[in-house]
């Protein structure tokens, strides 16, 4: 065999492994959170419609909840909104949203132009709780179980794909039984490529 | 508008890009001559665009446009106007810009010194630049558009990274890119002489230039980069072998191997296929890196937002560059046949150890880089490679090639021996040896075996370096360029590796809590943290320490160290205080408020860190230095041409007959 085709040969090595690799390519937005399995972080925080009834994280327990960490300052939040009304319209799980480090005005002018999705909107203007939940930015999106445990953290916007193929499926699950996450590949295919 | 017309603007530039490409291959190869003509407008116009391209996008910057979706997602109103410009940089689609401005910067140089090549050989060079730039600016407008609307507006954007909130970030991508990406002409040059399939060495000797002043941009890239990580991230270390930085240091590996080797096959006429092969595998190491950087395969601090779509794009060009190259390298490379020998003892088979033993410092390097991905490819679970492997494998080759660069520099071309370069080498390796040893067990206490190993190696290569401009001098001769950027480039080398022998050796570090009024004490320096107190800044607000050092109770420095939080993104940043001086650096960092007014504290003690740097300095400074004298020491033009062309005629008598 010619000498000089080995480097090819070994460009040829090189590329499938690239390939393979990139197939497995750790999805960055499954980043394990120290939170799951967890209870809530204790909380107590101001509600945006209604200065008498604070939202605080008893009252998260109960049923499933999704809580999304937004601001109106928050670009991929916008992108995400469509998606939140969505899940809202879908009724199966309702959504705290958590206002981050925000001006009421502003979230009350976002919600009455674009839409509301939330159930209620409790307002961290500090970001202190937000850090207590482990935020990296916004918008990231928690899986809370009827016993007010974290099951699941999706960093970035939510999109249709992610809460059919990440979110939904633990909902669904039998009570007591971690939901095995859905594969890349079958996620590929049951999302329906809608998002 | 204008940001429509800036998209117009990058479309218009892969045109011309595509033209490039056509004219400068096809021209040649079907002898049209004037098609030959158009390839240099084509150049030029690529330029002037994708610069109109690039003018656009900071102009959205720096008036805040947040309906262009780029600028939306890395600037902020409140961002000082500075970092709005440099923001450019500061994600995926903006850099990849850059990474084109940068590859038509080098376009531009290679037309303005093309009067000095044949005009066919430089057409083909050009065409395949052409090619490269034209995947680049496919990749961009397919995958990573900067100009791409969001609609509607945003109201503000979501402002810059705060870690790339630092003036080294202005110039650490620009001229990292710039020794990345100029490998491109070296890699050019190679595939222009393999499609002509030259059997003469000429072409290494227009490769040398560019190989050279490219290296050296990389070797200031690096160095900046990593004196930025060592301030601005609070670690203390300089290096982390993270995979983007092997990403970076690898093509820097090989260019070292290439500039050595190009040597042999200038002077020589030797090792030519195996110096085509390095060419091409300096700039496919860039190359992959940006595979790397930019696919998310692999997990670093320094990656872009992954995206699967755009790593299959990239693999796909790799093939269409790195496989083409190689496929060429396969055909053509036989051709190349060396005449002449050499003894086993000449400089030649100095130049070849050092060729070996960098490439395997390369490969240990990409070995290392790749382990993790290829293992879980295999199944075997996730594997962390880290200094650990690092450290001590990369000892195994480089250890050997730099205990023989002081040899090496002075042997005798084609003949055996040192000639009578010996005397001197040899004393220059007593006075290292005993200097090293003074250095490791005297200054420096407590060192491992290694240090005066490296000390002793460091201080011979110094020693050596000088033996010929001190002859030189003594005789009244005059010192070439060439000479002296060799020895300045190799005096860097030396101050390099005493650098990182002792600050590998002697650092000190300490974690520890301290009350306001509390000490520590780190080698002959007492730290006294002293309190703080709430600051704000325009888009952070943080807390600043007050730390003072003492040495043997006379005040040597006060170290202000901050913890910042940035209020957008909501990051936390912690900013190290550095008291830094020639012979050791000290530095504190913040950790965390564990309460009644005590933080946790990192200090450091590391001696001779700046030599790190600042000897990566020096050997850029010497490359540049030998590129610059040859110029001026060079044939005149006309001269050069008319050898160049009896080389080119003689070379189609070649062509005719095969």
């Amino acid at each position: 065999m010619n000498r000089f085709l080995l480097p090819l040969a070994g460009f040829v090595l090189l590329l499938v492994v690239l390939l393979v690799g990139l197939k497995r390519a750790p999805d960055k937005s499954i980043l394990p959170s120290p939170l799951i399995g967890k209870p809530v972080p204790q909380f107590t925080l101001p509600n945006l419609f209604d200065d008498t009834k604070p939202v605080s994280s008893e009252s998260l327990k109960g049923r499933w909840l999704l809580v999304n960490v937004w601001g109106t300052w928050c670009v991929e939040c916008r992108a995400e909104h469509q998606v939140l009304l969505q899940i809202k319209q879908q009724a199966r799980v309702p959504i705290l949203g958590i206002d981050w480090k925000d001006q009421n005005e502003d979230a009350m002018a976002w919600l009455a132009q674009l839409g509301n999705p939330y159930e209620r909107v409790a307002t961290d203007r500090d970001g202190r709780v937000a850090i207590d939940w482990g935020v990296y930015g916004a918008p990231e999106s928690f899986l809370i179980s009827p016993a007010g445990t974290v099951v699941y953290k999706h960093i970035g916007a939510m999109t249709e794909q992610v809460w059919q193929s990440e979110f939904l499926p633990r909902v669904n699950a039998p009570a007591g039984t971690a939901a095995p996450p859905a594969s890349p590949l079958s996620a590929a295919g049951a999302s329906g490529r809608g998002a | 508008m204008l940001v429509e017309l800036g998209h117009y603007a990058l479309i218009l530039a892969l045109l011309l890009a595509a033209a490039q490409a056509f004219f400068g291959l096809a021209g040649p190869a079907l002898q049209r001559e004037r098609w030959l003509a158009a390839v240099p407008s084509a150049a030029c116009g690529q330029f002037v665009f994708v610069a109109l391209a690039v003018g656009v996008l900071v102009h959205a910057f720096v008036t805040n446009d947040f309906s262009v979706r780029y600028v939306a997602e890395n600037s902020n109103s409140a961002l000082p106007l500075f970092y709005r410009v440099t923001a450019l940089w500061g994600a995926h689609e903006g850099s990849m810009l850059l990474w084109i401005l940068v590859l038509t910067l080098w376009t531009m140089a290679l037309v303005a010194r093309s009067r000095y090549l044949p005009p066919a050989f430089a057409a083909r060079a050009l065409g395949v630049l052409g090619v490269i730039s034209f995947c680049f600016l496919l990749f961009t407008l397919a995958t990573s558009n900067p100009f791409a609307r969001l609609i509607p507006a945003a109201p503000d954007g979501n402002d810059l990274n705060p870690l790339l909130q630092d003036p080294a970030f202005a110039v650490h991508p620009p001229i990292l890119y710039m020794g990345y990406v100029g490998f491109s002409v070296s890699f050019a040059l190679a595939c222009a002489a393999m499609i002509e399939g030259r059997r003469d060495q000429l072409w290494a000797h227009w490769m040398r230039p560019w190989t050279v002043m490219a290296w050296a941009f990389l070797a200031c890239g690096i160095a900046l980069g990593s004196w930025w990580a060592y301030y601005e991230l609070g670690w203390g270390g300089f290096w982390f072998w993270d995979p983007v930085e092997n990403a970076s240091f690898m093509p820097w590996l090989i260019g070292t191997a290439l500039i050595h080797s190009l040597a042999v096959t200038d002077k020589r006429g030797l090792f030519k296929s195996w110096t085509l092969l390095l060419a091409v595998t300096a700039f496919s190491l860039s190359l992959i890196g940006t595979f790397l950087v930019r696919s998310g395969v692999l997990v670093s601090v320094h990656s872009f937002a992954a995206d699967p779509s755009r790593g299959i794009f990239i693999l796909i060009l790799l093939v269409v560059m790195i496989g083409g190259a190689l496929g060429l390298y396969a055909w053509r490379a036989p051709l190349m046949k060396s005449a002449a020998g050499f003894d086993f003892i000449s400089r030649e088979s100095f130049l070849l150890f050092n060729n070996i033993l960098l490439t395997i410092a390369a490969a240990v390097v990409f070995g290392g880089t790749l382990a993790p991905m290829i293992a879980d490819t295999l199944g075997l679970g996730t594997l962390s490679v880290g200094p650990p492997y690092f450290n001590p494998s990369f000892l195994v080759p480089i250890l050997p090639m730099l205990s023989l660069v002081a040899l090496g520099m002075h042997a005798r071309w084609r003949r055996g021996g040192l000639g009578e370069a010996r005397r001197p080498v040899l004393l220059a390796l007593g006075a290292a040896l005993i200097m090293g040893l003074a250095l490791s067990l005297g200054v420096y206490a407590h060192p491992l075996t290694l240090t005066p190993i490296g000390a002793t190696v460091g201080l011979w290569i110094i020693l050596a370096a000088l033996i010929d401009p001190i002859q030189r001098l003594r005789r009244r001769q005059r010192l070439p360029a060439s000479v002296a950027g060799m020895s300045i480039a190799h005096i860097g080398l030396g101050v390099f590796v005493l650098g990182i022998t002792f600050v590998q050796s002697n650092t000190i570090e300490r974690d520890i809590a301290l009350k306001p009024g509390q000490s520590a004490q780190l080698g002959a320096y007492q730290f006294r943290y002293e309190g703080g107190q709430d600051i704000e800044g325009p888009n952070y607000e943080g807390f600043r320490g007050k730390v003072t050092i003492t040495r043997n109770g006379a005040p040597v420095s006060v170290l202000y160290p901050e913890k910042r939080r940035y209020l957008v993104q909501g990051t936390v940043q912690t900013t190290a205080a550095i008291a830094p001086g020639l012979n050791r650096d000290l530095l504190a960092a913040l950790g965390e408020d564990v309460g009644a007014g005590a933080w946790s504290l990192r200090l450091q003690y590391r001696p001779l860190i700046r030599c790190v740097w600042i000897g990566a300095l020096i050997m850029a400074i010497g490359g540049v230095t030998a590129v610059i004298g040859r110029r001026q020491r060079g044939l005149a033009p006309q001269d050069e041409r008319l050898a160049l062309n009896a080389g080119a005629a003689r070379l189609h008598g070649e062509g005719g007959a095969r």
